[in-house]
């Protein structure tokens, strides 16, 4: 469908003068915002002061953040890492998904095993189910049938089904809940969380997965490989590359890390399977990366940036009584910023 | 026995999918000229809320109708700037509208949650009432944008493929250097497709609110503007396969409410799977046939007109 190449936003800058700029478009997105809340009759400079307390100045609010982060970073780099050979994966949604369902069918099925066997067979599955969900329109796009962007999209559709038909269906917790929902796993399947808070074993995952990335693309041949792709395919057949084998794992391996993001919020935050997994992770995770231009610290800080922006929205709700989803318009004025800076030049 | 189940799913086929027709019929056109709008599901809410807190302002849900339409080409022309005048990525360009589409359709649309408004008006003729199948269900009861959806489908399509502005927007599609080179303006064209694509994306939307249901509640649309990017792909761009894909993507969702309500055991995710996978294997059987691809633009952005 597009065929947009690298990912990039805010080009190569060094990271003070990143930072810079990231900053002053937040600022205007904010000014932006307050300008919305004081048409909508609230008071800007209080809506800030609290989300401000009840967030980053607060201990429970701050680990909030992570919360929110963990996912957030998973679905980013499922996005990052087959960009980097020019592949468009707007399929993070239906990934993590899938690998909520198979690390659930892992944790429901074998409820005996002790913790050190199954945390990590339910994180494996969680890999696979979202890898193999991605690998689909990775073989469909390397035998040049469908176009990666527009499959990843539809089967986007397809795994909340799946999810939905389980525990409708056969997992249904039988115990008399009315709210659908498998019943709860086993003790030993959940990840261990800290210190009290929601802050789950799944925040370690992501930040290995985002040194992976990096390690992946910096330090290895198979970084060197995907980006010779990337940079251009034809190049690299001539070259000898299995680029059809490179196409299908590097979606898959994105794909995996949008499951163990799947697997995080079932076994680290809910304990069953649900609908409702992610309100949005996937695409989410698309900006982010995209906002990040693909680069590691920039999806760790893109990350953080729109777990506070998700987190004003439940202060705005609680505090103003602003409905949860006006903070999508300050989303999406940071974004309109960022988009409008400047055209871009032919080839990047 | 048959019979009505035949005649309950095509009544909520043509139910559901009349905002699908009108979504699909928008993005269609947008992405004709090249341009992929992922933020179709912003415009939609846009449509409904807009539409919806107009009508119960004002009393008027025609005038409900006209603001949804407005804003909807409004909320695209500003997509446009965004991908045709400053040259942003269109995927997350689309995203972004996506997001705006959720906020401001949230702004908009909360003081009026609870509030009751007269729907547009639905006629049916008595020649069509008087039919034995017919009379007692809901079919052929609608209002006009039901009514108006096959032709505006038509309209669309001989925009599209019968005169020489569709001609030049199927050119920016597939080549816009091309276009360009022949005397015509990319830019502009993408607006006026845009415009006209955003008006049908808010008709849509203003469907749901003022027509199906009559109410406003936060998220809606429920996921039918992807429902109708995903039928754009089925119906490999073409308006007229479009009317096809609209009612087979309402006819899983009608089917599956009969199915339930006659307890019937087929899990009702599974059907509404369906449609999905039916798209994939279309693009699969189809998949080298060039005349039935995508614009081979769509998506790129145009560099080269100074």
């Amino acid at each position: 469908m597009a065929e947009t190449g690298r990912l990039s936003a805010l080009g190569s800058a060094p990271p003070v003068r990143a930072a810079l700029r990231y900053g002053a478009i937040t600022a205007v997105a904010l000014a932006a915002f307050a300008m919305v809340l004081l048409l909508a009759g609230k008071d800007p400079l209080r809506a800030y002061a609290d989300t401000f307390s009840y967030t980053l100045a607060n201990a429970y609010g701050f680990s909030e953040l992570l919360v929110r982060m963990t996912p957030l970073l998973l679905t980013a780099v499922a996005v990052a890492l087959p960009s980097r050979l020019g592949l468009i994966n707007v399929g993070g949604e239906g990934q993590l998904y899938m690998g909520a369902w198979l690390a659930s069918a892992g944790a429901l099925m074998f409820p005996g095993l002790p913790r050190w066997q199954l945390l990590p067979l339910v994180a494996l599955l969680g890999f696979i189910g979202g890898a193999v969900w991605a690998a689909i329109p990775g073989v469909l796009r390397a035998a040049r049938l469908v176009n990666e962007t527009i499959a990843t999209l539809l089967l986007n559709y397809v795994a909340p089904l799946i999810v939905s038909y389980f525990i409708f269906g056969p997992w249904r917790d039988v115990r008399g809940s009315a709210y659908p929902q498998s019943s709860a796993f086993s003790e030993a399947a959940r990840l261990p969380s800290f210190f009290d808070t929601r802050v789950h074993g799944g925040l370690l995952i992501a930040l290995a997965a985002l040194l992976a990335y990096w390690l992946i693309m910096e330090k290895t041949r198979w970084g060197v490989d995907m980006r010779a792709i990337g940079g251009n395919p034809e190049a690299a057949r001539r070259l000898g590359l299995p680029v059809a084998a490179w196409i299908v794992i590097a979606l898959a391996i994105g794909g995996g890390f949008a499951g163990l993001a799947g697997m995080g919020e079932a076994m680290g935050i809910h304990g069953r399977l649900r609908q409702g997994l992610s309100p949005g992770y996937g695409f989410t995770g698309f900006l982010i990366a995209w906002l990040a231009g693909g680069r590691p610290l920039g999806i760790l800080f893109m990350a953080f940036l729109f777990a506070i922006i998700t987190s004003a929205g439940d202060t705005l709700q609680i505090t103003q009584g602003l409905p949860y989803s006006a903070i999508n318009l300050l989303l999406a004025m940071i974004l309109f910023i960022v988009l409008a800076r400047r055209p871009r030049k032919a080839g990047r | 026995m048959t019979t009505p189940l035949f005649s309950g799913v095509l009544a909520g086929a043509i139910l559901s999918g009349t905002s699908l027709l009108y979504a699909t019929l928008g993005e269609t056109l947008v992405e004709r000229a090249g341009i992929v709008n992922l933020g179709l599901e912003g415009i939609l809410l846009i449509g409904a809320s807009t539409g919806f807190a107009t009508a119960a302002a004002t009393g008027s849900a025609w005038l409900g109708l006209l603001v949804a339409a407005l804003s909807g080409g409004l909320a695209n022309i500003l997509f446009g700037w965004l991908v045709v005048s400053r040259r942003a990525n269109q995927l997350a360009s689309g995203l972004a509208m996506l997001f705006f589409g959720f906020g401001l359709s949230a702004l908009v649309g909360t003081p009026y949650v609870g509030a009751v408004i007269t729907g547009l008006p639905k006629w049916r003729p008595a020649w069509l009432a008087a039919l034995p199948w017919v009379s007692g269900s809901t079919l052929f009861n609608y209002d006009a944008l039901t009514w108006m959806a096959l032709p505006v489908a038509v309209l669309v399509w001989w925009a599209l493929f019968r005169t020489r502005w569709g001609l030049g927007v199927r050119a920016v599609g597939e080549s816009p250097a091309a276009a360009f080179a022949s005397g015509r303006s990319p830019g502009i064209l993408q607006f006026q497709a845009l415009s006209a694509g955003g008006v049908l994306g808010g008709l849509a939307g203003a469907h749901l609110s003022l027509s199906l249901t009559l109410t406003w509640a936060e998220y809606m649309t429920a996921g039918r503007g992807f429902i109708a990017i995903a039928l754009v792909i089925f119906s490999k761009w073409h308006p007229l396969r479009a009317v096809a894909g609209a009612l087979l993507f309402g006819g899983a969702e009608a089917l599956q409410l009969q199915l339930q309500a006659r307890g019937t055991d087929v899990s009702p995710f599974l059907l509404e799977m369906f449609p999905y996978l039916l798209t994939i294997l279309v693009l699969l059987a189809w998949g080298g046939a060039r005349r039935l691809a995508a614009p081979a633009s769509l998506g790129r952005t145009f560099y080269g007109s100074e």
